[in-house]
């Protein structure tokens, strides 16, 4: 189809401009050393224990962040389309994810800490105030609380346009509320899961702010590793170098997961 | 319509408290008389008479509004003209390697993102500010679009397509009348996620900014140093206080109108 | 696809409002005036009133750029593209920058009020006769403790109490390669500029003995805690410890004996200024006695201006925790800048510090 093909002018020139390019400096960086000279010195101190060690973390939380966030967004987007006014509930749902980050972060760690609403909430119970920041419940919390818009608004999406005939049928036909969701709906909403665990696990794997404020840098991701060695050591070269890996362990991700079936609008 | 259970109404409830709750703590300190979100002192309006005093913030507020809402449309247009046309490609390798592409900004962590853009900016030699701010969000905002509106393309009844054409519509028609239509919540729920982008961007905007253009959260991250005053909150407070019913508004509108039209053609 | 046109056609419209709206505000704002001068420095680090003032008493109108790490602010002005007249690096950074060539050396004969300054903070090893820089405001690295949370018997008067064992999950670095291991240096007795890999590897081995005690590496954010009395000792500036001392005054601050950092923030004119002659005017206008004591007020850090100092409350400036005594500064070392390789490696250690807390 010729016009969709055309429909990929802008995007294309955009990929070239600002995904292409920027690769190629990053990969070009990649192989200085610090004093500029071409070297593949980087590639081989990211293959030491500290840094397989860092990925593997990298790898671990973002799973984590990405199971716990599909958890509570699915039943949510799943509720919220059967609301009244579903369209404004689901604006509200994006709504606090355009005030600051890092004061939203300002207020976790008041509200997380030993004399906040939280703690002060277990008190009545009698309970012992408990240091809740800096832990790893801390961290998958907030980044839930980051990526939770990112995952919902896909799946809501697939949910809402999903046809209730097919729900209806397969009541009638005997099949139980769970196998109803099992073997129909969520089959039915695989592509916008896809969606979401996409925009949640890839972004997740390079998180680094929140590794400071509210993991204390207990937890230490690749991302973290880039910013530094950008910023505090104004090394590029090796910053770049975990940049790359980063990126293909991307592509890797996205080849495994990626659609096996071909075009379907023609 | 069946009406929500209690515990799903609970589970609800629960999740919006989870989203507002950072928020609703920003609000509340921006009415306290102490210089911090720490000890609320005594209720307070000084800090929103020092938000409409100061007109350097405001002007940089309005900036950062003016950013978000082009580069949001700006990269919705390129984004899902984008995604058309990756669904029109029938060889998936290629698809694949589009999409990895697509997701290549995502993944990387923004000083990355940042600096390599700097460095292209400074290359060609565009003048920093405005413009450059501007593209650059359109930039990392177009996967996010590209990813949101891709699944509703991948669910869309290919028949759909084919009737429309059988009944002799053209190109141009089959995309204005059935697939934008179709994809409407898809492009809608990416250019949402793209104001998020661009809102809560701190490390790109600032090395591309320049020549005195700024943005609230270039002005956030500075302060964090020297501590973020209230002003802040209370300008965050507001912003969100205008949103809310903005779009609360908007719905509401939007409802009636619609009830009308249909009324008439009734 | 109606209401795609509609939602296109409102935020075009919304836009061009604002556009409207924000070229009437700045075009109110500079009063007719052409003359501009673009300062670059860490937010809310400058009374803005006397930006104001400044514009008055020359007629240029002061643009204000914030950064928020010198590293940033470095390669922002490297690659260009931007106008900065003023900027405001550390110490160390200023030796970067002088190296790479990005500063404009200074006219003395431009800034008079250069005479204010205490001696003791001119012409150091960093840039001698203060050829390209003058300092701004100074102060060390320390830690700052709630005395309320701990032992009585911790007065951190040597590094050695961070590692007192009743101090377990209490202690809060900040997250720097250089105070960090700095820090661990000087707690085995060596300098905080060691190129020695040998010293380098027997202060991490030392810093991964405090392990028990940290509760966390931070930054900026150490500040809310400390004020809420949720951590009981971190490892900061003097500055930040003002702030929050300000805010909670159970809290206290000292400097280990073994010696710690002496930093400054320093003005400087980088190569990408376009209004010399006004970034001079600046400066000069900031060395002021009354000046510098109002700003002092605003920021309230340690300043180097002994004119100001005079016109400040004396409670302030006799504060020996924030203005030490000569004999306690000469303990103090600035940084030296240690050239990328070893920066490098000291960031490596810090790393390899950092990967031990789990």
């Amino acid at each position: 189809m010729t016009r969709q093909r055309g429909a990929l002018f802008p995007y294309i020139i955009w990929i070239a401009l600002f995904v292409i390019a920027p690769i190629a400096l990053v990969v070009y960086y990649s192989m200085l050393d610090l004093s500029g000279n071409f070297t593949l010195a980087n590639y081989k101190s990211f293959f030491t224990p500290v840094y397989l060690k860092m990925t593997l973390t990298s790898f671990w939380y973002a799973f984590l962040i990405t199971l716990f966030t599909l958890i509570i967004a699915y039943p949510t987007a799943y509720l919220l389309t059967k609301t009244k006014h579903k369209q404004l509930w689901l604006m509200l749902i994006i709504i606090p994810s355009w005030i600051n980050l890092l004061l939203k972060t300002y207020a976790f760690i008041g509200i997380f800490g030993l004399y906040g609403p939280i703690n002060a909430f277990i008190e009545i119970f009698g309970l012992e105030p408990k240091q809740i920041l800096f832990t790893d419940f801390s961290f998958i919390f907030v980044s839930v609380y980051i990526f939770i818009p990112f995952m919902i608004i896909p799946i809501f999406n697939s949910l809402d346009k999903l046809n209730p005939t097919l729900i209806y049928a397969a009541r009638d036909l005997g099949a139980s509320g769970f196998t109803t969701f099992r073997r129909v709906i969520f089959p039915l909403t695989i592509d916008g899961v896809k969606s979401g665990i996409q925009v949640t696990f890839i972004p997740a794997l390079s998180l680094f702010m929140i590794t400071r404020l509210i993991a204390g840098n207990q937890v230490i991701t690749l991302g973290t590793a880039i910013e530094q060695q950008f910023l505090v050591s104004q090394n590029w070269g090796m910053g770049s170098t975990i940049a790359v890996f980063l990126i293909l362990s991307m592509v890797l991700i996205m080849f495994l997961t990626g659609q096996k079936k071909g075009g379907r609008v023609r | 319509m069946k009406k929500l259970s209690l515990p799903s109404k609970l589970y609800l409830i629960i999740v919006f408290l989870v989203l507002y709750a950072p928020i609703f703590y920003l609000i509340f300190y921006s009415f306290n008389s102490g210089e911090s979100m720490n000890n609320f002192e005594s209720f307070t309006l000084e800090h929103y008479k020092a938000v409409f005093d100061d007109t350097r913030l405001i002007v940089i507020l309005i900036n950062t509004v003016i950013v978000a809402l082009l580069s949001g449309l700006i990269a919705t247009i390129i984004g899902t003209l984008g995604a058309i046309g990756i669904v029109s490609i029938k060889d998936k390798k290629m698809r694949n390697v589009l999409l990895s592409l697509n997701n290549v900004l995502i993944v990387s962590p923004d000083v990355v993102i940042g600096a390599s853009f700097l460095i292209l900016f400074t290359m060609i030699g565009v003048k920093l500010g405005f413009a450059s701010v501007v593209v650059s969000h359109v930039a990392f905002s177009i996967p996010i679009v590209v990813l949101m509106v891709l699944p509703k393309l991948l669910e869309m009844n290919t028949s759909l397509i084919d009737a429309a054409k059988d009944l002799g519509a053209s190109k141009r028609d089959v995309l204005t009348r059935v697939i934008l239509p179709y994809i409407q919540p898809g492009i809608f729920a990416g250019f949402f996620l793209a104001l998020t982008y661009s809102l809560d961007d701190f490390a790109v905007t600032f090395f591309v900014t320049g020549n005195g253009f700024s943005t609230l959260s270039v002005e956030i991250y500075s302060m964090a140093r020297t501590g973020i005053t209230l002003t802040i909150n209370a300008i965050s407070g507001l912003v969100f206080l205008v949103t809310v019913l903005v779009v609360i508004g908007y719905y509401f509108f939007n409802n009636r109108a619609k009830r009308i039209q249909e009324g008439v053609q009734r | 696809m109606k209401s795609l046109v509609q939602a296109t056609i409102a935020i075009i419209v919304v836009c061009s409002l604002l556009f409207f709206a924000t070229n009437r505000l700045e075009s109110a704002g500079s009063k007719g005036s052409k003359d501009t001068l673009t300062v670059y420095n860490w937010g809310e680090y400058i009374d803005p009133d006397l930006l104001d003032q400044f514009t008055e008493e020359t007629g240029i109108k002061v643009i204000y750029e914030t950064f928020d790490s010198n590293e940033a602010m470095m390669t922002k002005v490297q690659q260009g593209g931007s106008a900065y007249d003023v900027a405001v690096p550390s110490e160390y950074m200023v030796q970067k920058m002088m190296e790479e060539d990005l500063l404009i050396p200074l006219d003395h004969s431009k800034i008079p009020n250069l005479k204010n300054i205490d001696p003791y903070f001119l012409d150091l090893a960093f840039d001698p006769k203060n050829k390209y820089s003058i300092p701004y405001f100074w102060g060390t690295v320390g830690i700052v403790f709630n005395p309320n949370l701990i032992e009585e018997h911790l007065t951190f008067t040597t590094w050695e109490d961070l590692w007192d064992s009743s101090l377990k999950d209490k202690v809060f670095l900040v997250d720097g390669a250089r105070e960090v291991m700095g820090m661990g240096l000087n707690s085995i007795g060596e300098s905080l500029n060691a190129k020695d890999e040998d010293l380098l590897r027997k202060a991490t081995d030392k810093l991964v003995t405090l392990t028990p005690n940290v509760k966390a590496i931070i930054g900026d954010e150490i500040t809310p805690l400390m004020i809420n009395n949720e951590a009981a000792v971190a490892l900061t500036w003097s500055g930040q410890a003002q702030d929050m001392m300000w805010e909670n005054e159970d809290l206290d601050f000292a400097v280990p004996e073994e010696g710690s950092n002496l930093w400054f923030d320093n003005f400087v004119i980088p190569k990408t200024a376009a209004n010399i002659d006004g970034a001079h005017a600046f400066i000069n206008f900031m060395l002021d006695a009354e000046v510098s004591a109002q700003n002092n007020d605003y920021v309230g850090y340690s300043t180097p201006n002994k004119a100001a100092m005079e016109l400040m409350d004396p409670e302030v400036i006799n504060d020996e925790r924030f203005y030490p005594t000569e004999e306690v500064r000469e303990h103090l070392e600035v940084y030296e800048n240690l050239g990328p390789e070893w920066l490098g490696k000291y960031n490596e250690y810090f790393i390899k510090f950092k990967m031990s807390l789990n």
